[in-house]
């Protein structure tokens, strides 16, 4: 009961920090940029100004586009609540392992893109039919990448992967690299950042995650702003957690758990300067190179997954 | 009554119905409610029996009609009983849509041939599941293949109806002379028409070999395995929507029956060879993803459909091919998984299927169209069709918490096993396949929100489509019932999976056990901790979710309504939408090498480039196995035909020459 209890701090935290998160991305991004940036509450106070405003829907928006916004955080946020963050063990983690958490997201862009047709103005159709294409590519990517380590630890089950990696020592494996580098790739074009969708553009023709929800206002943008934000911070803890789970806390005591949470933290910050720094270096891609990306992503975890099968099994 | 005698009662109620459907032909309205009738008591018997089958021990009859010498042999095992209860549980729900369904056909036309045929074809298939020896097997096999070439050249005044239904025919009766040449490599080892006598006989590995290649190419022909596919985009759509659901829900699940009774059962896994299983890995992975991929470019919506069914035959021939490669390293346990998944996704896709064709009949009669260039905005002038058709696009799209999630979740489970067939070619293998599922389920996600987008969203693109009208209660029941199942079966997997294992029990003698069984909450098929999934657990959860922000949403109800944006263009119409062919452009594009697709620009201006007076665009995607595979077998054939064409104009002396010499030459081989 009270690892469920837990499980359930630790998706209220990710849900409550994801604002955050990704202000502290805007804020190194802008430092690098030499900009000062907005606050780091700013994003919260977005969130709450649009909350407070009266939505304007569509003429014609059926009651797909009113729901979609409610399932695309439900499913956004349960996601969030399966990967284990500070604690290795997580109950939550047995309803639903990796395939499960794939799906979550998947059912989120369904609605996603669902919601963008649903007006029926061209900018819906190009967001939902690039978005649905490039998911086409980034899916099974990601699926594979996990696998490779799902097969190393004989689970799909998220805690005991991250069990495996702790407990196997720092052995260097090549799957793993495979993996790691195709999962990166993933996570860059699962979360829209550059260089293949821009997330800090509106009205740009090579738009993807933007132009879908264009005719969103009030509450319906705050719940979907807030989706994407928990999903940066989904996918950072999940590279984090997965490839370098070291310090995470097996053990439910308060000095474990505090230097798990710390150390996630410094994780994180060393990974979103990464990010920053990559977003400020690279530019965006023409949308017909995101692909051939997105090919490279998918073959690299297979590659993983063949370089474990020839490499390490029975080794 | 005993449980066999439940078994038979459904295909002989199915022939009443279609006595009944003789009978009253003047009375049109009594013809369609004692049909529709009489085919939902054949379902609930059917189902009844299904039941009995999978819950009871085998249970056996000898029938006093057919040959002299050969009695007709039924036994309702367990897997004829799981086959037995997909049929019934679809065919109840279609009996249901076809009351309302066709009242409406029947305003233009007599329906007394789709009332005679119909319930034939629906005996043909149940007939099938119960036989017990070859000559029954193929009595029912080719009663169902006869009587579904009628239903798909009902509409028999447009000529592409014709043209289908003569390449089922063909197709039909190639894959049928396949089987039964099958049947005969068992009954020369067996010396008997009854499947316990072939059960029973020792193959050699060859002619083993042999009964497999013909089972997989026979049954794979009839299921839809691509290359061999090609039939069924033509046939499903040509029929009547009741017709294309059974067609795709079942008549091709009846195939995999087929290939489970002779492969899985009758020449037994104990004989496989390491490739039997790879074959039918690579053709159910093949299949997969080359059935999405042409999915994807067809813009009329029951072809779409059609594609869409070999996709998912080829997911469960994945599941398929993954148990008998398990099963031939003696994996008992894993092949079990494999084949509980392939059959969980055969139970899953005859009720989405079926819901999605039925919805398309909805669409079909409400607009007089299936082309989703004519669709569009149906969400709003029909309401419950749509939300009916959007829980099979979840379902398909294996999306949680609805059922087809579930069964691809095995699938992958299945296929994550490989590491247990250490060192072997094959283990590097299975994960490609993983890989191409992965692919599929992502690529079908795509496809369905095209299909939803274009068809019920957005604006209207005709007169039809904005003045479409909801399906009446009869077929709006008709769909809701695959409908609850889907999430029924999607929530509850831990109730259904006993049910299953009992197959691969009496099959292969192994089953997930115990292990299946972690509590009511938890589906672990192999353990707890190598995987687990709760479905009720992720449900609650997002019904949680959802509904305290709709509980804090509602209260702050007023919303401003307005036009939407529109980059300040004065007046949107609903031509500049995207269309079906605009959305899978970029799909058309990365995969051009797999498409090539021919397409066509024709533009007119006013005497300079830049002053467009019109454009026209035209793409046509072409099914590569037309081009790479019949045509030219076809152009064989012809070839073969001109050169023996000399033959055919002999005098009458040239005739009895050859009658002699074949005469002479058949001595010859009998002595």
């Amino acid at each position: 009961m009270n690892l469920w209890l837990w499980n359930l701090a630790e998706a209220l935290l990710m849900v409550g920090l994801a604002p955050l998160a990704t202000a502290v991305v805007k804020r190194f991004k802008a430092r690098l940029q030499n900009r000062r940036g907005p606050p780091l509450l700013q994003s919260y106070r977005d969130l709450a100004k649009l909350f407070a405003k009266q939505p304007v829907l569509a003429e014609h928006a059926s009651w797909v586009f009113r729901t979609a916004p409610y399932v695309i955080f439900a499913a956004t946020a349960l996601a969030a609540a399966i990967v284990p963050v500070i604690l290795v063990a997580m109950p939550l983690t047995a309803a639903a392992d990796v395939i499960a958490l794939v799906a979550l997201l998947a059912l989120a862009r369904f609605f996603t893109a669902l919601a963008a047709m649903d007006v029926g103005t061209a900018f819906g159709g190009m967001g939902a039919s690039r978005e649905m294409t490039f998911a086409a590519l980034t899916e099974p990517a990601m699926l594979m990448s996990i696998f490779v380590l799902s097969i190393a630890a004989h689970s799909t089950n998220m805690t005991a992967m991250i069990d495996t990696v702790l407990n196997s020592g720092l052995s260097l494996r090549p799957s793993l690299a495979f993996a790691l580098a195709a999962l990166v790739l993933v996570a860059i074009a699962e979360t829209g950042r550059i260089p293949v969708d821009n997330p800090a553009t509106h009205l740009e023709l090579t738009m993807v995650h933007e132009a879908m929800i264009l005719e969103y206002s009030g509450r319906y943008l705050a719940l979907i702003e807030w989706a994407n934000q928990i999903k940066l911070l989904l996918f950072a803890t999940l590279l984090l957690n997965l490839f370098f789970p070291w310090g995470m806390a097996q053990t439910a005591d308060a000095v474990s758990l505090l230097i798990a949470a710390a150390s996630w933290l410094g994780k994180l910050l060393v990974l979103f300067v990464l990010l920053a720094l990559f977003e400020t270096w690279m530019a965006k891609m023409r949308i017909f190179r995101v692909p051939e990306y997105l090919g490279l992503a998918f073959l690299l975890a297979i590659l993983g997954m063949l370089s474990h099968y020839i490499l390490e099994v029975g080794v | 009554m005993t449980n066999i005698s439940w078994a038979l009662a459904a295909p002989l109620l199915a022939l009443a119905a279609s006595l009944a459907g003789i009978l009253l032909h003047s009375t049109r309205d009594n013809q369609r409610r004692l049909v529709c009738s009489l085919l939902l008591l054949s379902a609930l018997a059917a189902c009844g029996a299904g039941m009995a089958g999978l819950l009871s021990h085998p249970d056996t009859a000898v029938l006093p009609i057919g040959l002299p010498w050969l009695p007709m042999h039924i036994r309702l095992d367990a897997l004829a009983g799981f086959f037995l209860l997909v049929i019934g549980v679809l065919l109840g729900a279609v009996a249901l849509y076809s009351v309302g369904n066709l009242r409406h056909l029947a305003e233009h036309r007599s329906l007394t041939p789709l009332y005679i045929f119909l319930p034939l074809f629906v005996a043909g298939m149940q007939g099938v599941t119960i036989a017990d020896d070859a000559y029954t097997f193929m009595i029912f096999w080719e009663l169902m293949s006869v009587a579904s070439y009628f239903l798909v050249t009902f509409e028999h005044e447009q000529d592409a109806n014709r043209k289908a239904g003569f390449l089922y025919l063909l197709m039909a009766h190639l894959g049928g002379l396949l089987i039964l040449g099958g049947f005969a490599v068992l009954y020369a080892a067996g010396g008997s028409f009854e499947f316990g006598a072939m059960r029973a006989a020792a193959l050699t590995p060859p002619w083993a070999s042999l009964a497999f290649l013909l089972a997989v190419s026979g049954f794979g022909m009839k299921a839809g395995l691509i290359p061999l596919h090609a039939w069924l985009p033509e046939a499903h759509p040509a029929a009547p929507s009741n017709v294309s659901a059974l067609m795709s829900g079942i008549m091709i699940k009846v195939a995999i029956f087929g290939f489970l009774r002779m492969v899985w059962d009758l020449i037994g896994l104990e004989h496989t060879a390491w490739w039997w299983g790879a074959l039918v890995l690579a053709a159910g992975s093949s299949s997969a993803v080359g059935g999405v991929l042409l999915a994807l470019q067809q813009h009329d919506l029951k072809r779409l459909l059609a594609y869409h069914s070999v996709e998912n035959i080829g997911i469960i021939a994945i599941g398929l091919g993954l148990g008998m490669i398990f099963a031939h390293y003696h994996y008992p346990t894993l092949a079990a998984l494999g084949l509980v998944a392939a059959l969980y996704h055969t139970l899953n896709h005859a009720l989405f299927k079926g819901l999605l064709f039925m919805g398309a009949g909805a669409v079909l009669q409400a607009t007089h169209s299936c082309d989703m260039g004519r669709l569009g905005g149906l969400i709003r002038r029909m309401p419950r069709t749509a939300a009916l058709f959007l829980i099979g696009c979840i379902s398909i799209s294996a999306l949680p918490p609805f059922n087809g999630f579930v069964s691809e979740w095995l699938t992958f489970q299945a296929a994550l096993m490989a590491p247990q067939l250490e060192g072997t070619l094959l283990s590097a293998l299975i994960p490609f396949s993983a890989a191409m599922l992965a692919l599929a389920g992502a690529l079908a996600a795509a496809c369905f929100v095209k299909v939803f987008g274009i068809v019920f969203q957005g604006m209207p693109r005709s007169r039809a489509a904005a003045e479409a009208c909801e399906a009446d209660g009869w077929m709006q029941l008709g769909m809701a019932i695959p409908a609850v199942l889907c999430l029924l079966l999607g929530v509850l997997p831990v109730w259904i999976l006993p049910l299953i294992d009992v197959v691969p029990q009496s099959l292969i003698q192994a089953g997930l056990g115990k292990s299946a069984a972690g509590g009511w909450l938890w589906l672990t098929p192999i353990a707890p901790e190598r995987a687990s999934y709760s479905p009720l657990i992720v449900l609650v959860a997002l019904l949680l979710a959802v509904g305290a922000f709709l509980v804090i949403h509602l209260r702050s109800g007023e919303k401003r309504r307005t036009a939407p944006w529109s980059c300040g263009h004065p007046h949107l119409n609903p031509r500049m939408q995207y269309t079906a062919v605009s959305f899978s452009q970029p799909l058309r594009r990365i995969f051009a090498d797999l498409y090539q697709p021919q397409d066509k620009l024709q533009r007119s201006d006013h005497g300079h480039p830049l002053l467009v007076k019109k454009l026209r665009y035209q793409v046509h995607v072409q099914d590569q196995a037309w081009r790479h595979l019949y045509l030219p077998i076809k152009r064989f054939s012809e070839w073969l035909t001109r050169r023996v064409d000399w033959l055919h104009h002999r005098p009458i002396h040239g005739y009895l020459a050859f009658t002699f010499v074949t005469l002479l030459l058949l001595l010859g081989l009998l002595l």
